[in-house]
């Protein structure tokens, strides 16, 4: 679900009361699949989705066998009555523009009662987060299209996500009993120009350096999607191999699509070559033209210069060529950027756009960031530039990083919409059509559920220069010294007036029994 | 005890802080006044001070009640003893102070004052990397055609750059912009200005476009810099095939050299600083960390030039020059700075001359505030750039673009291993060689003997001041507050008020009336716009030096000689203050400036060799600096001006400077217009007061 995040760890917690009804016997299925889809820029996205689902009231009845489930996590959800759990490492940047719309499904039917949610842009994904990721697989990788989860090959991508979801599923249809779905996905984005060598083809073994060789013997279900929706009408511009025994056809993020699928339980396929290395070919060479734009993109900034102030900014794109419709925009922004919210401006197409809600919750120095909600309606084909403006916070010497001059992170703003489909949909029954359909937006037919994250930025603080220390410790010491010496010698002065000494000593022997008596001397 | 006020005058000279102007005089005379008061009212005190010495015992010393507080902090008699050393030493000091000055800036490229350079940021210094580029052959068809290309259509051909960009993988931008000028460019030819900058990012697969690192390659009408273009998209076509890129890459090629850079950094920030129109950026990759810009007119070069000095002197950090310089070293590349080859030998007196006048030709250039190169436009916005131009001489050893290719490879490698923006090394310095630096911290010095010369000189007339109003008692030594006070307090303001008004506003009116009244000038005289602008300058500038200057007739009665001083000794600290400002953001304009105007300044004053005065004081005007300037800066390039040429060289920078000023928000024009010249013109009417 974290579609668009750099280096990213996203968590969303729901945790609430257990209390579902009695269970039958434990059950559970795995099914895994991988979705392949050339991007319109020439680059292959590879779509990997696990779905083990256990027929299991684990809240109530403290299981203690596990099968397929990872018993790491079912006794996570036993412990904490967690309701359900998104969380997901992502390195690269999903570039909307240039890919479309993201894959991953957006979390539905979330109680925002009891949500948690977390971003930090500055977390690595590395090799040692895919390895426990894929321990949780029951076939770990050892079999089935797992064996394609190779570290080396996953990590030299443009694109990384991987994730983990848990969530419960209704069994009937007023939600008395649950099961539990762990859905495990990663994406990759392979860069078609490096890998390709210019060339815009691919196969399973140049992508991954491994082929299918056997499903995994505890699947139900094993597949193998390829897109090869021509675009053009006229003819197919690009080739499989093998060829699809079967091919599918559905509405995906509002555009009609076509797949080839490949069943890795279907013996005969993997048997006649012994392993399973798919290829596809264009028939003509691609044309390198700018490729076709999404309905909704966004871009986000820092503008101005200096170390005061500065200003963030988003645009907001809206392609479509006549529709209009609603965005929500999500807004963390850490304490020490001191947002003014009086500079909030919204301006579509020159003029100014209210929004129609917006929700601002004002941040705490150290304890809470700027959360800044708006629902804002983008005309059709406009370009909508939300901007507010701030100020850079000096931190206390301690809070800066290791690497202040590095910059400090603002974590990408969340744009959720309902974008309007291009081709009609069917709403479809989500248990009937292949699971795929579940790595995409909710589709009611007119529109399709788009979310999206902008790139997160780094902002530069005025940060002290940390090898003076020494050189100011040695000025300030000379300055409190030469100042509090001088202060010191005004203050314990006493002021006498010096008078031409008069009088002998009969009169200071006057005044000093007037000074006895309390009497001024004379 | 009465040597109260002069040296409560030395306590505030010496704490740095400018006498109050004007009604200084009164704040100089009053302790005498104030000291009768506190004896009247001491009787009503006595009781609680006395209370307050016995109660702690009594304190060391015991003071008279005529002493203001300042006297109580050190011992008057000394400080009147250096009072009066001050002034009867005054002029030896100045002398010195001034001839110090100037031998500390020029010792300055000797070897105990000049240091080798190192690397100071770790991620650059210690990884090793290996260039591997080899598209020497693709640079040059790429240059061909862009040649081809751009002779066909007469102008940038944005079609073709960005097809080619998109063919080698990049993500594709273009940004058109407009702009008029103030008033026609004579040495560029332009006025109306229109153009479209083109640019593509490589986007790195291990970050979220957080970072960006940019190559840049200015083209104009009169620099096509073919060769640069084709140098770029071949290392465009090479950077793309390779993994480990941290930071994006933004391959920019802009259109009307510097007016597009600028037109690209502004959209890029979204800020409009100088009225450019333009198109907003459809692509960005987050923070810029560094840039260099690339300029190369044939396809082998003799040696690799690098520019340092951006718009008003900022200056890159040093490590982005010793990151250049290592790779000169390592490839064998001959690399030059203000096209002067770096002295091999420092143990004889030959090295230290050559780098002296390197050294002069950066003062030089940094003075003169230019952005020379797009590099000095980025610097505004922290961004650390430099620019490379390929120089191709009659030397017998060339460079194909394989290795200047490589030399950049190397560097954008390097500086894709940062972890934080550059910030380690030294950002202001001078360079009187390649591989040698000369700190913040040793160059200062020379500038502050010069400025102690006015500081010397503002003391001198201040105590000078007091004398002539308190002289008789000082003489007798004993209190007359009669005498001194109120002759003193007629002084003051109104005497200064109008040569200081009349001054400033000639300023504003050199500073606003040339763009403004082109027009009417152009409609009127036989002239174009722009030679219209500098006419007006000039003669604003000498109408200055006629304006009446004995305004102070009019509203004062007082003594001449007071007059003056108190006007001089305002110009002085005015002067003292902008020099010191200047010298802190842009050492070798506050350096130059007050090495030529310091010694007029000293010494102009009514009495005297007046015709001398009035000419050292005209030489040494800012205009006649920039004039003197323009033929040092070709003497030292061996390149020598005849008068006329120079002439014209001068007016081609007056009219240079004011459109910089206007295009890049350069700083000079309004610098020398609103705040040397007005005070310039203060020292010329001490000159001619009567």
């Amino acid at each position: 679900m974290a579609a668009a995040m750099p280096l990213a760890l996203l968590v969303l917690l729901l945790l609430g009361p257990g209390g579902w009804s009695q269970a039958e016997p434990p059950r559970d299925t795995l099914r895994e699949e991988l979705v392949i889809t050339p991007l319109p820029s020439g680059d292959v996205a590879a779509t990997f989705q696990f779905r083990t689902r256990w027929d299991s009231e684990l809240q109530r009845e403290r299981a203690s066998h596990y099968r397929l489930f990872p018993k790491a996590l079912g006794q996570l959800i036993a412990k904490y009555s967690l309701r359900e759990l998104h969380l997901s490492f992502t390195q690269g940047f999903w570039r909307t523009r240039y890919w479309g719309s993201p894959f991953l499904q957006a979390p539905s039917d979330t109680d925002h009662y009891f949500l948690r949610y977390a971003v930090l842009p500055r977390e690595v994904v590395c090799t040692e987060n895919l390895t426990p990721w894929k321990k949780l697989l029951p076939c770990s990788s050892k079999a089935g299209l797992s064996v394609l989860l190779k570290a080396d090959r996953l990590f030299h991508t443009s694109y990384h996500s991987q994730a983990v979801h848990i969530r419960p599923i209704c069994r009937n249809a007023r939600c008395t009993r649950v099961s539990w779905e762990l859905r495990q996905t990663l994406s990759v984005v392979f860069d078609a120009f490096v890998t390709g060598q210019g060339k815009k083809e691919w196969s399973l073994f140049r992508m991954f350096s491994r082929t299918l060789t056997e499903p995994c013997p505890l699947a139900s279900e094993s597949r193998v999607y390829v897109d090869i929706t021509s675009y053009n009408q006229n003819n197919e511009p690009l080739e499989v191999s093998p060829p699809p025994t079967t091919t599918y056809q559905d509405v995906i993020l509002g555009s009609r699509k076509t797949y080839a699928v490949y069943d890795l339980l279907d013996t005969a396929l993997i048997n006649s070559s012994r392993s399973l290395n798919l290829q596809l070919k264009w028939k003509r060479p691609p044309e390198s033209e700018a490729p076709p734009v999404p309905f909704l993109h966004a871009q986000r900034y820092v503008s101005g210069y200096g170390l005061q102030k500065g200003e963030l900014s988003t645009l907001l794109y809206n392609t479509h060529p006549y529709r209009a419709f609603p965005v929500l925009l999500l807004d963390t922004v850490p304490w020490y950027l001191r947002l003014y919210v009086h500079t909030l401006t919204i301006t579509s197409k020159g003029k100014e756009n209210k929004p129609s809600y917006i929700h601002y919750q004002p941040a705490q120095d150290r304890l809470q960031p700027h959360l800044l909600e708006m629902l804002i309606q983008l005309p059709a084909s406009s370009v909508t530039k939300v901007s507010i403006q701030f100020e850079r916070a000096l931190l206390k010497w301690t809070e800066y990083t290791p690497d202040p001059n590095h910059g400090f992170y603002v974590s990408p703003s969340v744009l959720s919409a309902l974008v309007p489909s291009v081709v009609a949909g069917t709403p479809v029954d989500w248990e009937e059509s292949p699971l795929f359909s579940t790595l995409f937006p909710v589709s009611d037919g007119s529109s399709y559920f788009v979310r999206l994250y902008t790139e997160p930025l780094l902002v530069s603080l005025p940060t002290p220069d940390f090898s003076m220390p020494y050189n100011v410790i040695c000025l300030t010491c000379t300055v409190v010294a030469v100042c509090y010496g001088s202060f010191y010698n005004l203050l314990t002065r006493t002021f006498h007036i010096e008078e031409p000494s008069t009088g002998g000593l009969a009169k200071r022997l006057a005044n000093l029994i007037r000074r006895v008596r309390g009497v001024p001397p004379l | 005890m009465r040597s109260g006020p002069p040296a409560t005058l030395l306590a505030w000279a010496c704490a740095g802080a400018s006498p109050p102007s004007g009604l200084g005089m009164r704040g100089g005379a009053r302790p005498s006044g104030t000291g009768s008061a506190s004896e009247r009212e001491a009787p009503g005190l006595t009781g609680a001070a006395r209370r307050v010495g016995a109660r702690t015992g009594g304190g060391r010393g015991v003071v008279g009640p005529r002493r203001p507080a300042m006297g109580l902090l050190s011992d008057p008699v000394r400080r009147r003893a250096l009072a009066r050393l001050v002034l009867r030493l005054n002029a030896p000091l100045c002398v010195l102070s001034y001839v110090a000055g100037i031998a500390w800036f020029l010792a300055l490229a000797f070897p105990p004052l000049t240091q080798r350079t190192y690397m100071s940021e770790n991620a650059m210094g210690s990884t090793m990397v290996e260039e591997q580029f080899a598209g020497g052959d693709r640079a040059r068809n790429f240059a061909r055609d862009f040649a081809a290309h751009r002779r066909k259509s007469g102008a940038l051909p944005v079609a073709w750059l960005e097809r080619t960009m998109r063919s080698v993988g990049l993500e594709v931008y273009t940004q058109s912009f407009s702009r008029k000028l103030p008033f026609p460019d004579e040495t560029h030819e332009r006025y109306l200005v229109s153009g479209t900058n083109v640019y593509g990012i490589l986007r790195g697969p291990r970050a979220a476009s957080t970072e960006s690192l940019v190559l840049t390659v200015p083209c104009s009408s009169d620099s096509t810099n073919s060769q640069a273009v084709g140098l770029l998209l071949a290392l465009a076509a090479h950077f793309r095939g390779q993994i480990y890129w941290a930071k994006d890459i933004i391959f920019l090629v802009t259109d009307h050299d510097l007016l597009g850079t600028e037109a690209w950094l502004e959209a890029y920030h979204d800020v409009n600083v100088t009225g450019i129109q333009s198109s907003p950026l459809q692509g960005r990759a987050g923070a810029i960390q560094a840039a260099v810009a690339l300029e190369l007119s044939s396809d082998v070069i003799t040696s690799l030039d690098v520019t340092v000095e951006g718009l008003n002197g900022q200056l890159p950090n040093l490590d982005l020059l010793n990151l250049f310089q290592t790779f000169c070293q390592k490839g064998g590349l001959l690399c030059t700075l203000q096209g002067k080859l770096q002295p091999q030998d420092w143990t004889s007196l030959d090295g230290p001359l050559q780098s002296l006048q390197t050294l002069l030709l950066m003062v030089l250039r940094q003075a003169s505030g230019r952005p020379h190169g797009p590099h000095g436009l980025f610097l505004r916005y922290r961004v650390e750039a430099l620019t490379l131009r390929g120089i191709n001489s009659f030397r017998q050893y060339k460079y194909d673009l394989v290795a200047v290719g490589k030399a950049l490879e190397g560097m954008f490698r390097k500086l894709n291993h940062l972890l934080e923006r550059l910030h380690q090394s030294f950002f202001f310095y001078l360079l009187p060689a390649l591989s040698r630096f000369v700190s913040i911290g040793l160059y200062m010095p020379a500038a502050g003997f010069l400025l102690l010369v006015l500081g010397l000189k503002a003391l001198e007339l201040w105590m000078r001041l007091h004398e002539a109003g308190a002289g008789p008692d000082e003489a007798r030594g004993v209190p007359g507050p009669s005498l001194a006070a109120p002759p003193v307090q007629g002084v003051g303001l109104t005497s200064l008020v109008a040569p200081l008004l009349i001054s400033q506003a000639m300023g504003l009116a050199l500073y606003v009336l040339p763009v403004l009244g082109q027009h009417v000038a152009a409609q009127h005289f036989p002239v174009a716009e722009a030679e219209a602008v500098v006419l007006t300058l000039l003669a604003i500038y000498a109408a200055g030096l006629a304006l009446p200057h004995n305004t102070h007739r009019v509203v004062s009665t007082q003594a001449p000689d007071r007059g003056w001083m108190a006007l001089k000794l305002v110009a002085l600290v005015y002067l003292a203050l902008q020099l010191g400002c200047i010298a802190l953001t842009n050492f070798s304009l506050g350096f130059l400036l007050a090495a030529t105007m310091v010694p007029a300044a000293a010494l102009a004053e009514p009495h005297g060799p007046r015709p001398l005065y009035a000419a050292l004081l005209v030489l040494t005007s800012p205009a006649a600096t920039l004039l003197g300037s323009l033929f040092l800066w070709r003497e030292l390039q061996e390149v020598p001006l005849s008068l006329a040429e120079g002439w014209q060289l001068f007016l081609a920078a007056l009219a240079q400077g004011v459109l910089e000023h206007y295009s890049y928000g350069a700083l000079l024009f309004p610098l020398l217009a609103l705040g040397l010249y007005p005070c310039w013109l203060l020292f010329w009417n001490v000159l001619f007061w009567k």
